[in-house]
This record gives C-alpha cells, sequence and structure tokens, in this order.
C-alpha cells in the first residue's frame, strides 16, 4: 500500500513537471532565440545558442527602440497613480455606501454592480468623442479614466468586505468627537488592509497590461505605455524576430518579477476577484 | 449615528464622478448614436431609427461570421480551459512533489498581457512550428496560422495556456476546502479514487464551476489583445471576432452608427449570457 502510493505520487510528480515545462516552452523557445541573430533565427528556431551562434546585441537594440525607459516609467506612473487613486476613492466610496442605508445609497451600489457586464466596446466609441471634448487624451486623463473603469469591480469587492467589519469601533470613535473624514482614515482605513492588497493587485495587473484604452487614448509619441509600445513596435519590426524576440522578453520580466516578489498576494487576490467579483 | 448628506456625496462623489463620465454617460450616448448615421467625422448625426441593425444583420457578412465565429469559438474554449484547469488543480492538490512550482507554471500566462502573448505565439506557430516541419516534415506543423483551421486552434491554444491557470487557481481554493472527513470517510466505505471524485469531490467543487464557467465565457466573448497581437483576424477575416469586428467597423471603415449597433448587440450578449449562467448554474450547486 505505502509502495503503491510512493509510486503514485513519482508519477504524478513526473507528469505535472513535464506539464510545467510544456507551460514554460514557448518563453524558454522565446528567451533562447533571443540570443541570436536573425540568420541564426531562421536557419534554426529550435537550436539553442551556442558559442558561435550566441549574442545579447539584440537587448540594447530592443531596448532603444522599444524606447524602454520611458515606455517603462508611462506605465509605471500610470498603473501607481491609478491604483492608488481607485484605493483611496473606492474604500471611501464603498464604506458610506454600506453604512448609508438610504435609497440613493443602494441605488448607487446597483449602478456600480451592474456595470460589470457592460463591455468595453459598447462605450469605446462616444468615451473618445468625449475624452477629445474634454481635452483628457493624455496620460493625466488616462488615469483618472483609470479610476472610472475600477471602480465598480473595487468598490464591489470593497462593500462585501466593509460590511463584516463592525460599526461599533466607528460610533465610539464618533462619540469620542471624530469627524466623518477621522473616523474613516484612522478607524476605518487601517482595517481594510487585507481587502486593500486584493484590490491593489487586480488593478495593477489589469491597467499594467491594458492595451486598448491607452491605444484609443494616446496618440503622442512619448506618452506610450509598454504594451502600446510593444504593438507598434510589432508593426515596424514585425519579420525582424532578434529585435521582437528581446523585446518580448524585456517587456516580459517586470510583470514576472512582480510575479516572484508577491506571489501568495496574487494568488490570493486573483483567486478572491474571481470569486467575490 | 449622525450621518450628514454632504458626508455622503463628498466621499461617493470622487469615483462616481468618474465612473459617469466614462461608463454611464457614453453607456447611454452609445445607445443613442446606434440609431444614427454617425460616421465620426461629419458634424451632422442624423437619426436613422432601426436601419444600423437591420444592416449588420443583413448586409454584414463578417459581423455575422465574426458573430459565428466567437460564439463556436467561446463554447470550446470554454469547454478546454476549465477541463484542463480543473485538472491541473487536482494534480497540484495531489501528493505530488514540486507542486508549488507547477503551480506558477501553470498561472504564470496569465499575468502576462494579451499583446505579449499574440505576439509570442505568433513566434512560437510561425517560426518555430515552421523549424519543426522543416526537420521532421510532419505535415500538422506546416504553415499555421496562414488557413482558417490552423487560425482557430492557434488561438484556443493560446486561450487553453493562458486561462487554464486562472481557473486552476479558482478549483484549487473549491479543492481545498472540501473537508478531510468527507473524502477520508468514503475511503473507508471502499470508494476508489475515479469514485470520491465524481461522488464528492465533483458535486462538492461545483460552486466553482459557475464562476469557471462564467468568467472563462466572458473573458473569451471579449477577447480583443490576443486576437489582434496573434492573427488580426487572418487569413481572410476568418479568425476576426466580434471585439476586433467593432473596432475596425469604427476605426478602419467610419462606420460609428453600425459599429456602436454591433456594439450593443455585444451588450445583450454578454448580459444574458452572464445573467442566464448564474441563474442556471445556482440552482445546481450543493450547499456544503
Amino acid at each position: 500500500m505505502k509502495r503503491k502510493q510512493t509510486l503514485s505520487s513519482l508519477f504524478l510528480t513526473v507528469i505535472g513537471l513535464f506539464l510545467a515545462l510544456v507551460f514554460f516552452s514557448p518563453i524558454l523557445i522565446l528567451l533562447s532565440n533571443s540570443f541570436k541573430s536573425l540568420k541564426d533565427i531562421y536557419l534554426d528556431v529550435l537550436a539553442l545558442p551556442n558559442a558561435d551562434t550566441f549574442i545579447a546585441s539584440n537587448y540594447p537594440d530592443a531596448f532603444e527602440k522599444l524606447e524602454f525607459v520611458k515606455s517603462f516609467a508611462n506605465s509605471l506612473v500610470i498603473t501607481v497613480c491609478s491604483t492608488v487613486l481607485i484605493l483611496i476613492f473606492c474604500s471611501m466610496a464603498a464604506w458610506v455606501l454600506v453604512r448609508y442605508k438610504t435609497r440613493t445609497s443602494s441605488v448607487i451600489f446597483m449602478l456600480f454592480a451592474s456595470a460589470t457586464l457592460i463591455p468595453f466596446q459598447c462605450v469605446m466609441l462616444p468615451l473618445v468623442r468625449l475624452m477629445d471634448k474634454m481635452h483628457m487624451m493624455n496620460r493625466q486623463g488616462l488615469i483618472l479614466m483609470y479610476l472610472g473603469f475600477g471602480a465598480s469591480l473595487s468598490i464591489i469587492l470593497f462593500h462585501g468586505f466593509i460590511k463584516n467589519v463592525p460599526v461599533e469601533l466607528e460610533d465610539a470613535a464618533r462619540i469620542d468627537g471624530c469627524n466623518m473624514v477621522q473616523t474613516f482614515f484612522l478607524i476605518v482605513l487601517p482595517m481594510l488592509k487585507t481587502i486593500m492588497v486584493t484590490v491593489a493587485i487586480l488593478n495593477v495587473m489589469w491597467i499594467w497590461n491594458d492595451f486598448l484604452l491607452p491605444q484609443l487614448m494616446i496618440n503622442k509619441p512619448g506618452w506610450q505605455t509598454l504594451p502600446l509600445k510593444t504593438f507598434l513596435f510589432f508593426g515596424q519590426f514585425s519579420k525582424k524576430w532578434d529585435l521582437a524576440t528581446a523585446g518580448l522578453i524585456m517587456c516580459m520580466l517586470p510583470i514576472i518579477l512582480f510575479y516572484i516578489i508577491c506571489q501568495k498576494h496574487i494568488v490570493k487576490g486573483v483567486t478572491e476577484g474571481a470569486v467575490k467579483g | 449615528m449622525k450621518k450628514s448628506k454632504l458626508g455622503f456625496w463628498g466621499f461617493v462623489l470622487p469615483s462616481f464622478a468618474m465612473f459617469t463620465l466614462v461608463v454611464l454617460i457614453p453607456a447611454v450616448w452609445g445607445v443613442v448614436y446606434s440609431f444614427t448615421d454617425w460616421n465620426g467625422i461629419s458634424k451632422e448625426v442624423r437619426f436613422v431609427g432601426f436601419r444600423n441593425y437591420i444592416q449588420i444583420f443583413t448586409q454584414d457578412g463578417d459581423f455575422l461570421h465574426a458573430f459565428l465565429f466567437t460564439a463556436v469559438f467561446s463554447i470550446l474554449a470554454v469547454a478546454c480551459v476549465n477541463l484542463v484547469g480543473f485538472l491541473l488543480a487536482l494534480l497540484v492538490t495531489s501528493k505530488a512533489k514540486g507542486t508549488t512550482l507547477m503551480r506558477g507554471a501553470f498561472f504564470m500566462p496569465n499575468l502576462i498581457g494579451g499583446i505579449l502573448l499574440g505576439f509570442t505565439w505568433q513566434f512560437i506557430f510561425v517560426q518555430a512550428f515552421g523549424a519543426i516541419y522543416n526537420t521532421t516534415g510532419l505535415g500538422f506543423f506546416r504553415n499555421w496560422l496562414s488557413d482558417t483551421k490552423t487560425s482557430f486552434f492557434g488561438l484556443l491554444i493560446l486561450v487553453i495556456w493562458q486561462l487554464a491557470g486562472y481557473m486552476m487557481l479558482i478549483y484549487i481554493a473549491q479543492i481545498q476546502n472540501i473537508p478531510d472527513d468527507i473524502l477520508e470517510a468514503a475511503e473507508i466505505d471502499g470508494a476508489n479514487y475515479l469514485q470520491r471524485l465524481f461522488y464528492v469531490i465533483l458535486p462538492l467543487v461545483a460552486p466553482a464551476f459557475t464562476i469557471g464557467l462564467f468568467l472563462s465565457l466572458t473573458t473569451c466573448f471579449k477577447l480583443y489583445d490576443q486576437n489582434l497581437a496573434l492573427t488580426n483576424g487572418g487569413p481572410f477575416n476568418s479568425t476576426e471576432m466580434l471585439a476586433l469586428n467593432i473596432y475596425n467597423t469604427a476605426f478602419k471603415y467610419n462606420h460609428y452608427g453600425e459599429a456602436q449597433a454591433k456594439a450593443v448587440v455585444f451588450l445583450v450578449i454578454v448580459s444574458v449570457i452572464g445573467l442566464t449562467q448564474l441563474s442556471i448554474s445556482k440552482k445546481k450547486e450543493v450547499e456544503m
């Protein structure tokens, strides 16, 4: 019996590791080719770079053509600012939506909740027109738009969490003379830490990878985010796989590093977002 | 507790104002525009009644094709993604060693943006498969993405690769929720692995299937980035999905009114699918 168990465990381990390799293989193939010249890529994609064929020059080339520093900074600033705004304003909104049991309050929550069904394509054309008129087709505008688009899911998640936070502490704070702003920021906010991490992770992943909204809103060189720049870069160098493979690897690195560093939080956040969203 | 109206609005307004500006107002305008001949350029916009809707369902072969393609693709993709995701979840919750590494590998594609994934797979299908064909001569690896069938399967493989790990996480959470004593009781009663799987694990994981099916279906239906980067709808528009078709109708052909009519149809489908599936599978759940 014991022997049978170790055997089945060994069998499952082998299958699992093989599948893990299969899942990794596209990225490994990409990585190996990013160290080869275009000629060697076309010669044999599957050959690993060896002493004769190994080159590292694709990386500085792609780095320059992608304007990596600029695109990366744009993506980073937009993602971080949008997420911070979402965390502050959506937790504030969710808190009063839970604590005020009025008709207005429930109508507003219903609006937020039902809007998760609206596909982006449905609002995209009027949105471009409206944002153009309001002179918001720039990086600052984009940050504000992400607040609007991120609000639904974030408020649903905060709402669900705050419902289970006891109200007594807040009442006590108020009796002690705290006003609403103090009550929220000094008493309520510190209790929302775990849900804050979940909401932050979900928004960071979505905004960092988002392509369509920047594609519609950003038309100035120098303002592009990393996904948008990658797309344009590909349009320019679609047959130059030496540059393209290196560029793709470079663009993947930040999010993979982020995953390795915060794996636990990401897994928890993504699962919670899916289950409660 | 004293509650001021001013306080309420002060707290709700920042997010509600932006939400109204980018979601509610454009959504309402979107419905209005779908009844006009708006082309995105001219200042004069006239109401044309249901003309756009009639047009897209009777004259627009590309739209009907995209519609059908999206439906068939989504159904197949949802089945594959959830099946693979569930099997992976069983695998990494089993007695195998190194499951942390496996989880990481299976989930990682989900973190990478659709544009990057699309280009990565374009490289695999066109260059790597081409190289395999050249060395082995196996016809299976020939000319991927240049005919309609392999393009369909290419997109399918990409989506399975991206979403299976996501579904796996959802199923892992549910499988780990199953109390050990139930499984042990079944084992003592003589149930073999398959019996435990079908009579104990599956019914108890059912609530997660609701979520998994719902999430993957809406994700597949709204697919855009991957579609654009992998095939851009080609060859000959054969893999153009609804979202890409709407984008092209507006920005390639300047038929904004028609694009908006398509978007409204899209909205109706997504909402109906979401709501019905939710209510159907809710009834089938087992209370834990």
